[in-house]
């Protein structure tokens, strides 16, 4: 049991200028991946693999979906958003675990993760075929 | 009304003067029904050990000085019955997370430190004279605060929070609520300046969102919900700041 606690200094600190525009993100990212995961999952896995014929269910017409820039835009921001949502998550998690150190570089690895995935999933969106002829 | 049962209550002892380490001492005292914990910690000092030290007041759950942890959880002892454990053991323990002083009693010093740092009072640009009247507010505009002014500082909600465990800098549940209290007020104009203590990393953004906090409390304060919506503020000024700098407050 603790007996003596070092008096606690929260002095003035500054605002935190950066937190909020990860927060904002993650807030959005957890909106994104608990409804549009999974109607995409089960849309384009379950229903199209059933049979039903969703726009999803046969390569052709997905990869017709997929020439619409705005549903490129869906795919990367689903994709993106998900993953930052992960990794605020997860850097708090690992504070909870009772981590209280190397703030920096936990968060490095968790937003470059997120970042990278990101960047990668750019690429991958952008270089997906065109309007199938 | 004597029922003849009896119920064991195990306190934790810590003198400063004798002890290195706290350590458990357990009394068997006559059980009824309608007693509480503070009852039997009360029967304990009156007619078995007079030098168990613990705080209390208004045995009704308004002062909020009788918190303690029974069987684990942060309790108003007060409001917690004898009932809900016998025949089971009681153990009554200091609210964790906060240096002990004696037996039950803990040092609140930090805690009213914080509470005092989100200025927990009416701010004005320019307060108007007294010949002006009143600052009048309508029903919806006290409906606005009046959850988060239900506090009573029993320091529930820290002794809950695991991320005050770990960080003694963390602002915390019960003065974030108090902060976002004052900033909701509609006769208060501080808020700009409440949310350099609010806005930082010791602040909201120190809080994982376990939600301990708003589980114990025992007003229903939420504060847990006052972190989360103080969070949501902040972001949205953020981004407006930043996208859409035109519309900056
Ligand atoms: S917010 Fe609730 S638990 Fe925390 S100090 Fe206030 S009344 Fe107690
Ligand atoms: S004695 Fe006052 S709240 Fe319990």
């Amino acid at each position: 049991m603790q007996i003596q606690r070092d008096m606690a200094t929260h002095g003035e600190k500054d605002v935190d200028r950066i937190e909020p525009f990860w927060w904002g993100l993650f807030a959005a990212g957890g909106g994104i991946a608990a409804m549009f995961a999974p109607m995409q999952i089960l849309l384009q896995d379950l229903l199209g693999n059933a049979g039903v014929p969703v726009a999803t269910s046969s390569y052709r017409r997905a990869r017709r979906l997929a020439a619409n820039p705005l549903v490129r835009m869906y795919l990367f921001a689903l994709t993106s958003l998900s993953l930052v949502h992960w990794a605020h998550r997860f850097r708090y998690y690992v504070m909870d675990l009772g981590v209280t150190g190397a703030r920096r570089q936990i968060a490095l690895v968790c937003y470059g993760t997120a970042i990278a995935g990101s960047l990668d999933a750019a690429r991958i969106v952008l270089r997906l075929p065109g309007r199938a002829r | 009304m004597a029922s003849g049962e009896s119920i064991t209550l195990t306190a934790t002892r810590y003198s400063p003067e004798a002890d290195v380490e706290p350590w458990l001492q357990s009394y068997v005292i006559p059980y009824r029904e309608d007693m509480v914990v503070l009852d039997a910690l009360n029967y304990i000092k009156s007619y078995v050990d007079g030098t168990l030290s613990f705080r209390w007041s208004c045995r009704m759950g308004i002062c909020g000085s009788c918190g303690m942890t029974v069987n684990g959880t942060p309790t108003l002892t007060c409001a917690s019955f004898l009932r809900d454990f016998f025949p089971g053991e009681i153990v009554v323990e200091p609210l964790a997370n906060f240096p002990l002083v004696r037996d039950l009693v803990i040092d609140m010093s930090d805690f009213m430190h914080k509470l005092g740092m989100v200025k927990p009072w009416i701010i004005r640009d320019r307060d108007k004279p007294v010949t002006e009247g009143e600052y009048r507010q309508t029903p919806a505009q006290l409906e606005e605060y009046q959850q988060y002014s239900q506090c009573i500082n029993c320091m529930l909600c820290y002794a809950a929070c695991p991320v005050y465990a770990m960080e003694p800098e963390f602002l915390g549940p019960a003065a974030i609520a108090l902060g976002r209290r004052y900033n909701l007020d509609s006769r208060d104009e501080g808020a700009l300046d409440r949310l350099k203590v609010l806005a930082t990393s010791d602040g909201i953004w120190d809080c994982t969102f376990v939600g301990e906090c708003s589980v114990v409390c025992p007003k229903n304060v939420d504060p847990a919900k006052a972190i989360q919506q103080t969070k949501v503020d902040t972001t949205i000024d953020w981004y407006k700041q930043h996208l859409l700098p035109w519309m900056r407050r």
